[in-house]
Protein backbone atom coordinates (compact mmCIF):
# COMPACT_ATOMS: atom_id res chain seq x y z
CA UNK A 1 0.00 0.00 0.00
CA UNK A 2 1.16 3.47 -0.96
CA UNK A 3 1.58 5.83 2.01
CA UNK A 4 3.75 8.46 0.31
CA UNK A 5 0.81 10.84 -0.27
CA UNK A 6 0.20 10.86 3.46
CA UNK A 7 3.81 11.80 4.26
CA UNK A 8 3.72 14.42 1.53
CA UNK A 9 0.55 15.90 3.04
CA UNK A 10 2.16 16.23 6.47
CA UNK A 11 5.28 17.78 4.96
CA UNK A 12 3.25 20.32 2.96
CA UNK A 13 0.92 21.09 5.88
CA UNK A 14 3.90 21.70 8.19
CA UNK A 15 5.54 24.10 5.73
CA UNK A 16 2.20 25.84 5.10
CA UNK A 17 1.53 26.23 8.81
CA UNK A 18 4.93 27.87 9.40
CA UNK A 19 4.36 30.33 6.56
CA UNK A 20 0.74 31.00 7.60
CA UNK A 21 1.92 31.56 11.19
CA UNK A 22 4.54 34.16 10.22
CA UNK A 23 2.31 36.03 7.78
CA UNK A 24 -0.92 35.51 9.72
CA UNK A 25 0.35 36.70 13.11
CA UNK A 26 1.83 39.81 11.51
CA UNK A 27 -1.40 40.63 9.66
CA UNK A 28 -3.53 39.88 12.74
CA UNK A 29 -1.32 42.12 14.89
CA UNK A 30 -1.72 45.01 12.45
CA UNK A 31 -5.51 44.52 12.22
CA UNK A 32 -5.85 44.23 16.00
CA UNK A 33 -3.68 47.21 16.94
CA UNK A 34 -3.91 49.82 14.20
CA UNK A 35 -6.74 51.77 12.66
CA UNK A 36 -6.02 52.84 9.10
CA UNK A 37 -7.99 53.47 5.91
CA UNK A 38 -8.69 50.20 4.14
CA UNK A 39 -8.46 48.13 7.31
CA UNK A 40 -11.83 46.48 6.68
CA UNK A 41 -10.80 45.72 3.11
CA UNK A 42 -7.61 43.99 4.29
CA UNK A 43 -9.71 42.00 6.73
CA UNK A 44 -12.09 40.91 3.94
CA UNK A 45 -9.20 39.98 1.61
CA UNK A 46 -7.62 37.72 4.22
CA UNK A 47 -10.94 36.17 5.23
CA UNK A 48 -12.49 35.64 1.79
CA UNK A 49 -10.71 32.32 1.04
CA UNK A 50 -12.85 30.67 3.75
CA UNK A 51 -15.96 31.03 1.60
CA UNK A 52 -14.62 31.39 -1.97
CA UNK A 53 -14.92 28.47 -4.38
CA UNK A 54 -11.53 26.67 -4.58
CA UNK A 55 -11.62 26.95 -8.37
CA UNK A 56 -11.83 30.73 -8.13
CA UNK A 57 -8.94 30.84 -5.66
CA UNK A 58 -6.96 28.45 -7.81
CA UNK A 59 -7.56 30.65 -10.83
CA UNK A 60 -6.19 33.71 -9.02
CA UNK A 61 -3.10 31.81 -7.93
CA UNK A 62 -2.48 30.63 -11.49
CA UNK A 63 -2.82 34.19 -12.75
CA UNK A 64 -0.60 35.66 -10.03
CA UNK A 65 2.03 32.94 -9.71
CA UNK A 66 1.84 31.05 -13.01
CA UNK A 67 4.94 30.62 -15.17
CA UNK A 68 4.05 33.60 -17.33
CA UNK A 69 3.24 35.91 -14.42
CA UNK A 70 5.82 38.37 -13.10
CA UNK A 71 6.09 36.68 -9.69
CA UNK A 72 6.12 33.18 -11.13
CA UNK A 73 8.82 34.11 -13.61
CA UNK A 74 10.92 35.84 -10.95
CA UNK A 75 10.63 32.81 -8.65
CA UNK A 76 11.64 30.45 -11.44
CA UNK A 77 14.66 32.47 -12.47
CA UNK A 78 15.81 32.64 -8.84
CA UNK A 79 15.27 29.02 -7.83
CA UNK A 80 15.15 27.15 -11.11
CA UNK A 81 11.78 25.65 -10.28
CA UNK A 82 8.31 26.92 -11.06
CA UNK A 83 5.63 27.50 -8.45
CA UNK A 84 2.70 25.90 -10.21
CA UNK A 85 2.54 22.14 -10.62
CA UNK A 86 5.32 21.58 -8.11
CA UNK A 87 5.46 20.95 -4.36
CA UNK A 88 5.87 24.72 -3.91
CA UNK A 89 2.46 25.20 -5.52
CA UNK A 90 0.94 22.65 -3.16
CA UNK A 91 2.36 24.60 -0.20
CA UNK A 92 0.94 27.85 -1.62
CA UNK A 93 -2.48 26.18 -1.96
CA UNK A 94 -2.35 24.94 1.63
CA UNK A 95 -1.28 28.39 2.89
CA UNK A 96 -4.31 29.95 1.18
CA UNK A 97 -6.60 27.62 3.11
CA UNK A 98 -4.79 28.04 6.42
CA UNK A 99 -4.05 31.76 6.44
CA UNK A 100 -7.62 33.06 6.98
CA UNK A 101 -8.01 30.83 10.03
CA UNK A 102 -4.74 32.13 11.51
CA UNK A 103 -5.61 35.78 10.84
CA UNK A 104 -9.13 35.49 12.28
CA UNK A 105 -8.29 33.46 15.39
CA UNK A 106 -5.05 35.27 16.25
CA UNK A 107 -6.71 38.65 15.80
CA UNK A 108 -9.46 37.65 18.24
CA UNK A 109 -6.89 36.33 20.72
CA UNK A 110 -4.84 39.55 20.51
CA UNK A 111 -7.91 41.75 20.86
CA UNK A 112 -8.98 39.85 23.96
CA UNK A 113 -5.78 40.72 25.85
CA UNK A 114 -6.26 43.50 28.40
CA UNK A 115 -5.24 46.79 26.70
CA UNK A 116 -4.27 48.25 30.07
CA UNK A 117 -1.37 45.78 30.25
CA UNK A 118 0.05 47.03 26.97
CA UNK A 119 -0.41 50.62 28.17
CA UNK A 120 1.39 49.76 31.41
CA UNK A 121 4.28 48.32 29.40
CA UNK A 122 4.44 51.49 27.31
CA UNK A 123 4.61 53.74 30.40
CA UNK A 124 7.40 51.49 31.70
CA UNK A 125 9.48 52.41 28.68
CA UNK A 126 8.58 49.68 26.19
CA UNK A 127 8.41 50.58 22.49
CA UNK A 128 5.20 49.43 20.75
CA UNK A 129 7.13 46.48 19.29
CA UNK A 130 8.58 45.41 22.64
CA UNK A 131 5.15 45.71 24.30
CA UNK A 132 3.73 43.48 21.56
CA UNK A 133 6.38 40.77 21.86
CA UNK A 134 6.67 40.74 25.66
CA UNK A 135 3.06 41.38 26.73
CA UNK A 136 0.37 41.00 24.07
CA UNK A 137 1.80 38.01 22.18
CA UNK A 138 2.64 35.83 25.23
CA UNK A 139 -0.75 36.55 26.80
CA UNK A 140 -2.48 35.42 23.61
CA UNK A 141 -0.45 32.20 23.30
CA UNK A 142 -3.39 29.83 23.85
CA UNK A 143 -5.39 31.43 21.08
CA UNK A 144 -2.32 31.43 18.83
CA UNK A 145 -1.58 27.76 19.52
CA UNK A 146 -5.21 26.91 18.77
CA UNK A 147 -5.08 28.92 15.55
CA UNK A 148 -1.95 27.12 14.36
CA UNK A 149 -3.49 23.70 15.02
CA UNK A 150 -6.59 24.66 13.07
CA UNK A 151 -4.36 25.94 10.31
CA UNK A 152 -2.42 22.65 10.21
CA UNK A 153 -5.65 20.63 10.10
CA UNK A 154 -6.97 22.79 7.29
CA UNK A 155 -3.70 22.64 5.34
CA UNK A 156 -3.62 18.86 5.70
CA UNK A 157 -6.95 18.43 3.94
CA UNK A 158 -6.83 20.90 1.07
CA UNK A 159 -8.18 19.52 -2.19
CA UNK A 160 -9.54 22.04 -4.65
CA UNK A 161 -6.86 24.70 -4.74
CA UNK A 162 -4.11 22.08 -4.62
CA UNK A 163 -5.60 20.33 -7.65
CA UNK A 164 -5.84 23.58 -9.59
CA UNK A 165 -2.40 24.92 -8.71
CA UNK A 166 -0.23 21.87 -8.15
CA UNK A 167 -2.02 19.20 -10.14
CA UNK A 168 -2.16 15.58 -9.09
CA UNK A 169 1.31 14.28 -9.87
CA UNK A 170 2.07 11.05 -7.94
CA UNK A 171 5.24 11.37 -5.89
CA UNK A 172 5.39 15.13 -6.39
CA UNK A 173 2.12 16.89 -5.70
CA UNK A 174 -0.29 14.06 -5.00
CA UNK A 175 -1.31 14.72 -1.41
CA UNK A 176 -3.44 12.36 0.66
CA UNK A 177 -6.67 14.17 -0.23
CA UNK A 178 -5.95 13.79 -3.94
CA UNK A 179 -4.76 10.20 -3.56
CA UNK A 180 -8.00 9.30 -1.72
CA UNK A 181 -10.02 10.79 -4.56
CA UNK A 182 -8.04 8.83 -7.15
CA UNK A 183 -8.33 5.60 -5.17
CA UNK A 184 -12.09 5.92 -4.76
CA UNK A 185 -12.50 6.71 -8.47
CA UNK A 186 -10.53 3.57 -9.32
CA UNK A 187 -12.50 1.42 -6.84
CA UNK A 188 -9.42 0.94 -4.67
CA UNK A 189 -11.29 1.64 -1.43
CA UNK A 190 -8.79 -0.33 0.63
CA UNK A 191 -5.94 1.95 -0.47
CA UNK A 192 -8.01 4.93 0.57
CA UNK A 193 -9.06 3.48 3.92
CA UNK A 194 -5.76 3.92 5.79
CA UNK A 195 -5.32 7.50 4.61
CA UNK A 196 -8.92 8.30 5.48
CA UNK A 197 -8.46 6.84 8.96
CA UNK A 198 -5.21 8.72 9.62
CA UNK A 199 -6.56 12.08 8.38
CA UNK A 200 -9.76 11.68 10.39
CA UNK A 201 -7.84 10.74 13.54
CA UNK A 202 -5.36 13.62 13.25
CA UNK A 203 -8.08 16.20 12.64
CA UNK A 204 -10.23 14.96 15.55
CA UNK A 205 -7.26 15.04 17.94
CA UNK A 206 -6.27 18.53 16.76
CA UNK A 207 -9.80 19.90 17.11
CA UNK A 208 -10.10 18.35 20.58
CA UNK A 209 -6.92 20.15 21.68
CA UNK A 210 -8.12 23.39 20.08
CA UNK A 211 -11.37 23.10 22.05
CA UNK A 212 -9.46 22.55 25.30
CA UNK A 213 -7.14 25.49 24.63
CA UNK A 214 -9.88 27.97 23.80
CA UNK A 215 -12.18 26.80 26.62
CA UNK A 216 -9.45 27.42 29.19
CA UNK A 217 -8.74 30.77 27.58
CA UNK A 218 -12.37 31.82 28.03
CA UNK A 219 -12.52 30.70 31.66
CA UNK A 220 -9.22 32.34 32.70
CA UNK B 1 16.45 64.63 43.70
CA UNK B 2 14.57 67.67 42.53
CA UNK B 3 13.11 68.19 39.12
CA UNK B 4 11.16 70.61 37.01
CA UNK B 5 7.41 71.14 37.27
CA UNK B 6 4.89 69.50 35.04
CA UNK B 7 2.62 71.95 33.30
CA UNK B 8 -0.70 70.65 32.02
CA UNK B 9 -3.19 72.35 29.74
CA UNK B 10 -5.67 70.03 28.06
CA UNK B 11 -8.87 69.98 26.08
CA UNK B 12 -10.41 66.56 25.59
CA UNK B 13 -13.60 66.39 23.59
CA UNK B 14 -16.11 63.61 24.19
CA UNK B 15 -15.90 60.59 21.91
CA UNK B 16 -18.99 59.97 19.82
CA UNK B 17 -21.60 61.20 22.28
CA UNK B 18 -21.89 65.01 21.87
CA UNK B 19 -23.49 65.27 25.31
CA UNK B 20 -20.48 63.49 26.86
CA UNK B 21 -18.00 65.16 29.17
CA UNK B 22 -15.95 67.96 27.65
CA UNK B 23 -12.70 68.31 29.57
CA UNK B 24 -10.86 71.63 29.65
CA UNK B 25 -8.28 71.81 32.43
CA UNK B 26 -5.12 73.71 33.19
CA UNK B 27 -2.84 73.27 36.20
CA UNK B 28 0.80 72.92 37.24
CA UNK B 29 2.38 70.08 39.18
CA UNK B 30 5.56 71.15 41.02
CA UNK B 31 7.82 68.49 42.57
CA UNK B 32 5.81 66.83 45.34
CA UNK B 33 2.30 65.44 45.42
CA UNK B 34 -0.61 67.27 43.80
CA UNK B 35 -4.01 65.70 44.33
CA UNK B 36 -6.53 65.70 41.51
CA UNK B 37 -9.71 65.65 43.54
CA UNK B 38 -13.28 65.31 42.36
CA UNK B 39 -16.29 63.05 42.04
CA UNK B 40 -16.38 60.01 39.75
CA UNK B 41 -16.86 60.97 36.12
CA UNK B 42 -15.32 64.44 36.54
CA UNK B 43 -12.57 63.65 34.00
CA UNK B 44 -9.68 62.92 36.39
CA UNK B 45 -8.59 59.62 34.90
CA UNK B 46 -8.72 60.88 31.33
CA UNK B 47 -6.64 63.89 32.32
CA UNK B 48 -4.06 61.55 33.85
CA UNK B 49 -4.04 59.29 30.78
CA UNK B 50 -3.41 62.35 28.59
CA UNK B 51 -0.41 63.40 30.66
CA UNK B 52 1.13 59.96 30.18
CA UNK B 53 0.35 59.96 26.46
CA UNK B 54 -2.13 57.07 26.66
CA UNK B 55 -4.83 59.39 25.34
CA UNK B 56 -4.33 62.09 22.73
CA UNK B 57 -5.99 65.37 23.77
CA UNK B 58 -7.63 67.51 21.12
CA UNK B 59 -5.96 70.72 22.21
CA UNK B 60 -3.38 71.84 24.71
CA UNK B 61 0.16 71.39 25.88
CA UNK B 62 1.92 69.14 28.37
CA UNK B 63 5.51 69.86 29.36
CA UNK B 64 7.98 68.82 32.01
CA UNK B 65 10.08 71.92 32.56
CA UNK B 66 11.45 72.86 29.13
CA UNK B 67 10.75 69.47 27.59
CA UNK B 68 7.49 69.52 25.64
CA UNK B 69 5.66 66.19 25.73
CA UNK B 70 2.62 67.29 23.83
CA UNK B 71 1.72 70.43 21.93
CA UNK B 72 -1.34 70.32 19.69
CA UNK B 73 -0.45 73.54 17.85
CA UNK B 74 3.15 72.60 17.16
CA UNK B 75 2.17 68.99 16.48
CA UNK B 76 4.55 67.64 19.08
CA UNK B 77 3.82 64.32 20.68
CA UNK B 78 6.58 62.54 22.58
CA UNK B 79 5.98 58.76 22.47
CA UNK B 80 4.73 57.26 25.74
CA UNK B 81 7.84 55.17 26.29
CA UNK B 82 10.12 58.20 26.15
CA UNK B 83 8.24 60.22 28.79
CA UNK B 84 9.37 57.95 31.65
CA UNK B 85 6.30 58.48 33.80
CA UNK B 86 5.42 55.94 36.45
CA UNK B 87 1.73 55.22 36.03
CA UNK B 88 -0.09 53.16 38.62
CA UNK B 89 -3.43 52.03 37.20
CA UNK B 90 -6.60 51.54 39.20
CA UNK B 91 -6.50 47.90 38.06
CA UNK B 92 -2.74 47.87 38.88
CA UNK B 93 -2.07 46.14 35.51
CA UNK B 94 0.52 43.69 36.81
CA UNK B 95 1.72 41.43 34.00
CA UNK B 96 0.05 38.08 34.84
CA UNK B 97 2.71 35.98 33.08
CA UNK B 98 5.65 37.48 34.99
CA UNK B 99 6.78 37.06 38.58
CA UNK B 100 6.84 40.04 40.93
CA UNK B 101 10.58 40.50 40.33
CA UNK B 102 10.13 40.33 36.55
CA UNK B 103 7.28 42.84 36.75
CA UNK B 104 9.45 45.27 38.69
CA UNK B 105 12.48 44.74 36.44
CA UNK B 106 10.42 45.39 33.29
CA UNK B 107 10.75 49.15 33.60
CA UNK B 108 14.52 49.20 34.16
CA UNK B 109 16.65 50.48 31.26
CA UNK B 110 17.40 47.69 28.77
CA UNK B 111 21.17 48.08 29.06
CA UNK B 112 21.17 47.10 32.74
CA UNK B 113 22.72 43.60 32.95
CA UNK B 114 20.54 40.68 34.07
CA UNK B 115 21.99 40.16 37.54
CA UNK B 116 21.70 43.82 38.33
CA UNK B 117 18.13 43.96 37.07
CA UNK B 118 17.16 41.27 39.53
CA UNK B 119 19.10 42.91 42.35
CA UNK B 120 17.42 46.24 41.74
CA UNK B 121 13.98 44.63 41.53
CA UNK B 122 14.58 42.82 44.83
CA UNK B 123 15.78 46.03 46.44
CA UNK B 124 12.58 47.85 45.45
CA UNK B 125 10.37 44.93 46.51
CA UNK B 126 12.17 44.99 49.89
CA UNK B 127 11.46 48.70 50.22
CA UNK B 128 7.78 47.96 49.73
CA UNK B 129 8.02 44.98 52.16
CA UNK B 130 7.07 42.36 49.60
CA UNK B 131 10.48 40.76 48.86
CA UNK B 132 9.03 37.36 49.75
CA UNK B 133 6.81 37.60 46.65
CA UNK B 134 9.76 38.02 44.25
CA UNK B 135 9.35 34.68 42.49
CA UNK B 136 5.59 34.36 42.81
CA UNK B 137 3.05 35.12 40.11
CA UNK B 138 0.50 37.96 40.45
CA UNK B 139 -2.54 35.63 40.59
CA UNK B 140 -1.35 34.44 44.02
CA UNK B 141 -1.11 37.97 45.52
CA UNK B 142 -3.62 39.46 47.94
CA UNK B 143 -5.05 42.89 47.10
CA UNK B 144 -2.56 44.69 49.32
CA UNK B 145 0.39 42.67 48.02
CA UNK B 146 -0.54 43.39 44.41
CA UNK B 147 -0.69 47.09 45.23
CA UNK B 148 2.77 47.03 46.78
CA UNK B 149 4.26 45.20 43.77
CA UNK B 150 2.62 47.67 41.37
CA UNK B 151 4.06 50.60 43.33
CA UNK B 152 7.49 48.93 43.47
CA UNK B 153 7.35 48.55 39.69
CA UNK B 154 6.47 52.22 39.26
CA UNK B 155 9.22 53.52 41.55
CA UNK B 156 11.93 51.14 40.26
CA UNK B 157 12.07 52.86 36.87
CA UNK B 158 13.29 56.12 38.50
CA UNK B 159 10.45 58.08 36.96
CA UNK B 160 10.51 61.76 36.03
CA UNK B 161 6.85 62.05 37.06
CA UNK B 162 4.50 59.77 38.98
CA UNK B 163 0.82 59.36 38.11
CA UNK B 164 -1.38 57.45 40.56
CA UNK B 165 -4.91 56.64 39.38
CA UNK B 166 -6.79 55.73 42.57
CA UNK B 167 -4.45 52.83 43.27
CA UNK B 168 -5.52 52.54 46.89
CA UNK B 169 -9.28 52.43 46.38
CA UNK B 170 -9.66 48.68 46.88
CA UNK B 171 -7.80 48.47 50.22
CA UNK B 172 -9.32 48.31 53.69
CA UNK B 173 -8.67 51.28 55.97
CA UNK B 174 -5.90 49.79 58.13
CA UNK B 175 -3.84 48.46 55.20
CA UNK B 176 -4.35 51.69 53.34
CA UNK B 177 -3.04 53.93 56.13
CA UNK B 178 0.16 51.89 56.37
CA UNK B 179 0.70 51.77 52.62
CA UNK B 180 -0.04 55.47 52.20
CA UNK B 181 2.57 56.31 54.84
CA UNK B 182 5.21 54.20 53.06
CA UNK B 183 4.33 55.60 49.65
CA UNK B 184 4.48 59.08 51.15
CA UNK B 185 8.02 58.40 52.38
CA UNK B 186 9.10 57.11 48.98
CA UNK B 187 7.57 60.11 47.21
CA UNK B 188 9.25 62.48 49.66
CA UNK B 189 12.61 60.87 48.84
CA UNK B 190 12.11 61.11 45.07
CA UNK B 191 10.52 64.60 44.96
CA UNK B 192 9.31 64.31 41.39
CA UNK B 193 6.05 65.88 40.18
CA UNK B 194 3.37 63.46 41.31
CA UNK B 195 -0.35 63.47 40.54
CA UNK B 196 -2.67 61.44 42.75
CA UNK B 197 -6.20 60.98 41.45
CA UNK B 198 -8.71 60.29 44.19
CA UNK B 199 -12.18 61.10 45.44
CA UNK B 200 -11.35 60.20 49.05
CA UNK B 201 -10.43 63.14 51.32
CA UNK B 202 -8.42 60.93 53.71
CA UNK B 203 -6.09 59.81 50.91
CA UNK B 204 -5.71 63.35 49.67
CA UNK B 205 -4.81 64.68 53.13
CA UNK B 206 -2.28 61.95 53.86
CA UNK B 207 -0.25 62.29 50.68
CA UNK B 208 -1.04 65.62 49.09
CA UNK B 209 0.64 68.99 49.34
CA UNK B 210 -1.65 70.75 46.89
CA UNK B 211 -5.14 70.03 45.63
CA UNK B 212 -6.66 70.67 42.24
CA UNK B 213 -10.44 70.30 42.45
CA UNK B 214 -12.05 69.04 39.26
CA UNK B 215 -15.76 69.14 38.60
CA UNK B 216 -17.50 68.28 35.32
CA UNK B 217 -14.26 68.55 33.36
CA UNK B 218 -13.21 71.95 34.75
CA UNK B 219 -10.76 73.01 37.45
CA UNK B 220 -12.95 74.60 40.08
CA UNK B 221 -10.21 75.50 42.57
CA UNK B 222 -6.46 75.05 43.19
CA UNK B 223 -5.16 75.31 46.73
CA UNK B 224 -2.51 74.13 49.17
CA UNK B 225 -3.54 71.17 51.32
CA UNK B 226 -3.74 73.29 54.49
CA UNK B 227 -6.40 75.48 52.86
CA UNK B 228 -8.33 72.60 51.34
CA UNK B 229 -11.96 72.47 52.57
CA UNK B 230 -11.84 68.82 53.60
CA UNK B 231 -12.93 69.29 57.22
Amino acid sequence: MELDPLFLSFEIAAAATIIAALVGVAVAAILANFRFPGRDLVDVLFTAPIVMPPTVLGYYVLVLLGRRSFLGHAFESLTGTSIVFTKVGAVVAAVIGALPLVVKSVRTALEETDPTLVQAARTLGATPLRAFFTIQLPLAYRGIAAALMLAFARALGDFGVTLMVAGDIPGQTQTASLAIYDAIQAHRERDAAVMIAVLTGVVIVLLYIVGKLTARERSS
Amino acid sequence: MTSAALSVRLVIEPKGDPRGLHIDVSFDVPPGVTVLFGPSGAGKSRTLASIAGLLRPHQGRVALGDEVWFDAERRIELPIHRRRVAYVFQSLALFPHMSAAENVAYGLPRDVPRDERRARALEMLTKMHVEKLADRMPRTFSGGEAQRVALARAFAMTPRAVLLDEPFSALDAELKAELLREVGEQLARDRVPTVLVTHQPAEAELLGERVVFIEKGRVSRTTSMSDAPFR
